[in-house]
């Protein structure tokens, strides 16, 4: 008898084991990119600062957001859809004119002194629903994002996402985020 | 040649399935590569609220979830329809959240704890009375770093309609 070649390896069950470690992996996956908007909490403290350092009332853009989901914006009823422009004519109104890359500034005296003495306050109340609340968030950032594109496509000619680290850093320090967050009042329950 | 000819049968011949492991192989790869497991079970209904200006959370093991939302149906006879916290697997209070907090950040290696992130994902209907108390127990833990985390807003009109829950 001639030599036997060895039996091949049926490979006609690997397509069920493959399928079947297919179908565990597609079960257990979750597809969900997880995304959010950062924040940083002020570092906690047991007493409160004696004296909060002095900030001119210009320079103040308040946001109250009341039970029902209603913005009070400087003093006025706003809808959101308009906060992100009045914010980002409030960041951009350079008021004491030192702010030299503020393009299309108001200059309103009534309004802050330049973008990097800005502050935004806003205070919620226990009733906020945090679908408004994460609302109010995304449009005061998206108006410090639009003023840091704005000025990235002027001095570097192209978008903040795609500049270099250095480059981020010194837009950023141009617009630097300033929100501060008081506590939420208990008005609305 | 005449020789080869001779042994091709008349009939189509069968499509060969060989390759089809190599097919399903490559799907399985595709899954193993970009599945990220569900390491807790959600009891909790969240729906996240909508926003545009996100970004993405880098480095998973920085991170940390914890959930706030309405108790699943299967748990409110138990727990009752009001916004709940869940940390890890069971659901939790306001005055857990601290030693939680110590005990995520041990499991971070040494040099990265202070870049820890803890990302809070609430359902949209969530009071911001128990996010505020969130907020501040976080702050007590050091736990300085946030993310809200949302869905990504399709349409301008569902980021300003006031009417999406």
């Amino acid at each position: 008898m001639a030599k036997r070649a060895l039996p091949e390896i049926n490979a006609g069950s690997m397509a069920d084991i493959a399928f079947l470690l297919l179908i565990f992996f597609l079960v257990t996956t979750t597809m969900d990119v997880d995304k959010g908007i950062n924040r940083k909490l002020p570092p906690y403290d047991d007493q409160l600062l004696e004296d909060p350092p002095p900030i001119k009332k210009r320079n103040i853009f308040e946001v109250l957001v009341n039970s029902n989901d209603a913005l009070l914006v400087e003093e006025e009823y706003l809808d959101i859809s308009r906060l992100r422009e009045e914010a980002k004519k409030f960041l951009n109104n350079n008021g004491d004119g030192s702010c030299d890359y503020c393009e299309g500034a108001y200059r309103d005296p009534k309004s802050s002194d330049n973008p990097d003495k800005a502050v935004i306050s806003l205070q919620n109340d226990r009733g906020t629903s945090y679908a408004m609340y994460v609302k109010v968030q995304n449009e005061l950032a998206a108006a410090l994002n639009e003023l840091r594109d704005e000025l990235a496509v002027r001095k570097y000619g192209t978008e903040y996402d795609n500049l270099d680290v250095d480059q981020q850093k010194d837009i950023r320090k141009r617009y630097p985020q300033k929100i501060s967050e008081a506590e939420p009042l208990n008005i609305g329950g | 040649m005449a020789h080869i000819k001779k042994k091709k049968s008349k009939e189509l011949p069968p499509v060969s399935t060989a390759s089809l492991p190599d097919i399903v192989f490559m799907l399985l790869f595709f899954f193993m590569v970009t599945t990220t497991m569900r390491e807790v079970d959600l009891k909790v209904d969240l729906s996240k609220p909508v926003a545009t200006e996100m970004q993405k959370l880098e480095r998973k093991t920085l991170v940390t979830y914890m959930y706030v939302g309405p108790p699943k149906e299967k748990y409110q006879g138990k727990f009752g329809s009001e916004a709940k916290i869940q940390l890890n697997d069971s659901f939790a209070q306001l005055n857990d959240i601290q030693p939680w907090v110590v005990i995520e950040r041990e499991k971070i290696n040494e040099a990265e704890q202070s870049q820890m992130t803890v990302s809070i994902k609430a359902d949209k209907k969530t009071k911001m009375g128990l996010i505020g108390d969130i907020k501040l127990e976080l702050r007590k833990a050091q736990a300085l770093k946030i993310n809200y985390s949302a869905n990504p807003a399709g349409s301008k009109e569902l980021l300003y309609s006031t009417t999406n829950y």
